[in-house]
């Protein structure tokens, strides 16, 4: 099923919870280098298939492959090329943003160079507050805090879960800057949001979850909703 | 997973935790305090005569080490769900035995730390001759910690995305600590005693079995159990 040029094949996903079928036979493939949004309204499953994807959960039902690697076989190799940025920040509030990056890096087994944690925090505008403990964040720093943390994973894929929440206007040039940069290293991002003007912006292609089913986005639905 | 990464992972989950505890300080203060009080509450409730206190000694320790231990468990996967973090363990590559391993360890030094406040508070409490059997007596604390944390730090990330977690852990982890509770109570008994019947041996090699046959089981079954 896997082509050299797909990042991501999903073929005929669905999943549910209980008896109730939130998808119900999903299928999209992403390109490498291309941003695919996703539109959805509350409930229809857009953060079940990120998180199948990220194989955080197992579909029901179907199969996908990321960049060749089969979901539901090579889980780790898949987690490997991936960076999930969820609802949540994965940010630990008792450690300073410096150690919440250092932490990431020593889990993926890389030495923690104090100079490159500190590069990585200006990138994303929290260089003042490297030595400064998460807890006494904003929600946007925070925000800031979880794209830098995505940046050192050097993902292939990026999965964005409503990325540009609590985010101000620069906030949302870094993920536009970490969307770009991905797709220009060959890789590639899903994009899921409610912002249906920044979805078309950015993406190259932008699809709708409806009905448990990928269907190509009609412009004008969900914006008169 | 190369064993340099895996070491270099179960030691950033160890130091992470153990930081985040004691910059926050409020969950070691209140197991603490929490231990304190229950062994005060024991005594009042055996009442004046040191005789009884002394013979059921062993057991009240253990009980208030388990109940102040539970708490600890409960906080060690509430960090990361209140984080949100959990999904970001579980994505790094590799097995997720190093995320285990690094939270046992972790656990190990909080409640090892509680011990070392909680027991000389229940020698005066009790009136208990600790100094003589001392060598003895870490050395049943420590196999005893072992396998209650290496059981505790299980059934809390099997029991951390109910959301009933506080109640469920005790529920889930008591029954299966009663063997481990026995032996631990009786070697403790016959450490305090100076062993006089020669029985603390035995007891001893009971718990260093329980120790490896849970850590063996935990270690091998816990991508299962922290998985969706």
């Amino acid at each position: 099923m896997s082509s050299a040029s797909s990042a991501v094949e999903l073929a005929g996903i669905a999943r549910r919870f209980g008896s109730r079928w939130v998808l119900k036979g999903a299928d999209l493939v992403v390109g490498s280098g291309e941003a695919v949004a996703i539109l959805g309204r509350n409930g229809s499953g857009k953060t079940t298939l990120l998180r199948i994807v990220a194989t955080l959960l197992r579909p029901s039902r179907g199969s996908g492959v990321v960049f060749g690697h089969d979901l539901a076989r090579e889980p780790d190799a898949v987690r490997s090329r991936i960076g999930l940025l969820g609802h949540t920040n994965a940010i630990y509030p008792d450690l300073t943003a410096a150690e919440n990056l250092g932490f990431t890096l020593r889990m993926l087994g890389r030495s923690v160079d104090p100079r490159a944690v500190e590069a990585t925090l200006i990138t994303v505008g929290l260089g003042a507050h490297a030595n400064t403990r998460a807890r006494g964040f904003s929600a946007g720093m925070q925000r800031r805090l979880a794209l830098a943390r995505l940046r050192a994973l050097e993902p292939q894929l990026l999965l964005l879960d409503e990325p540009y929440s609590s985010l101000d206007p620069e906030g949302v040039e870094l993920v536009t800057a970490l969307i770009a940069d991905t797709r220009r290293a060959g890789g590639a991002a899903i994009l899921i949001t409610h912002d249906v003007s920044r979805a078309t912006s950015i993406a190259d292609r932008v699809v709708m979850l409806d009905d448990g089913r990928i269907a190509p986005w009609t412009p004008g639905v969900l914006v008169a909703e | 997973m190369t064993a340099r990464l895996a070491l270099s992972r179960v030691m950033a989950v160890a130091w992470k935790d153990l930081t985040t505890e004691r910059r926050s300080k409020a969950g070691f203060n209140g197991v603490v305090f929490m231990a304190a009080i229950t062994l005060l509450m024991f005594g009042f409730a055996l009442g004046p005569d040191p005789a009884p206190i002394r013979t059921a000694a062993a057991g009240l320790l253990w009980l208030t080490v388990l109940l102040s231990g539970v708490l600890a468990f409960n906080r060690s996967y509430e960090l990361e769900i209140e984080a949100g973090a959990l999904d970001a363990l579980l994505l790094y590559p590799g097995g997720r035995w190093p995320i285990f391993a690094g939270k046992l360890l972790a656990n190990l030094a909080f409640v090892l730390l509680v011990e070392a406040i909680t027991v000389p508070i229940a020698g005066v409490l009790y009136d208990l001759p600790l100094l003589t059997p001392l060598p003895g007596l870490v050395g049943v604390l420590f196999l005893g910690t072992v396998g209650f944390v290496t059981l505790g730090t299980y059934y809390a990330a099997m029991a951390s995305r109910v959301r009933a977690r506080e109640v469920l852990l005790p529920l889930l982890l008591f029954p299966m600590l009663v063997p481990l509770l026995v032996a631990a109570v009786g070697a403790t008994k016959a450490v305090l005693a100076g062993d006089p019947m020669g029985y603390g041996s035995a007891w001893i090699r009971l718990l260093a079995a329980f120790d490896i046959v849970f850590l063996a089981a935990t270690f091998m079954t816990f991508d299962y159990v922290i998985g969706e």
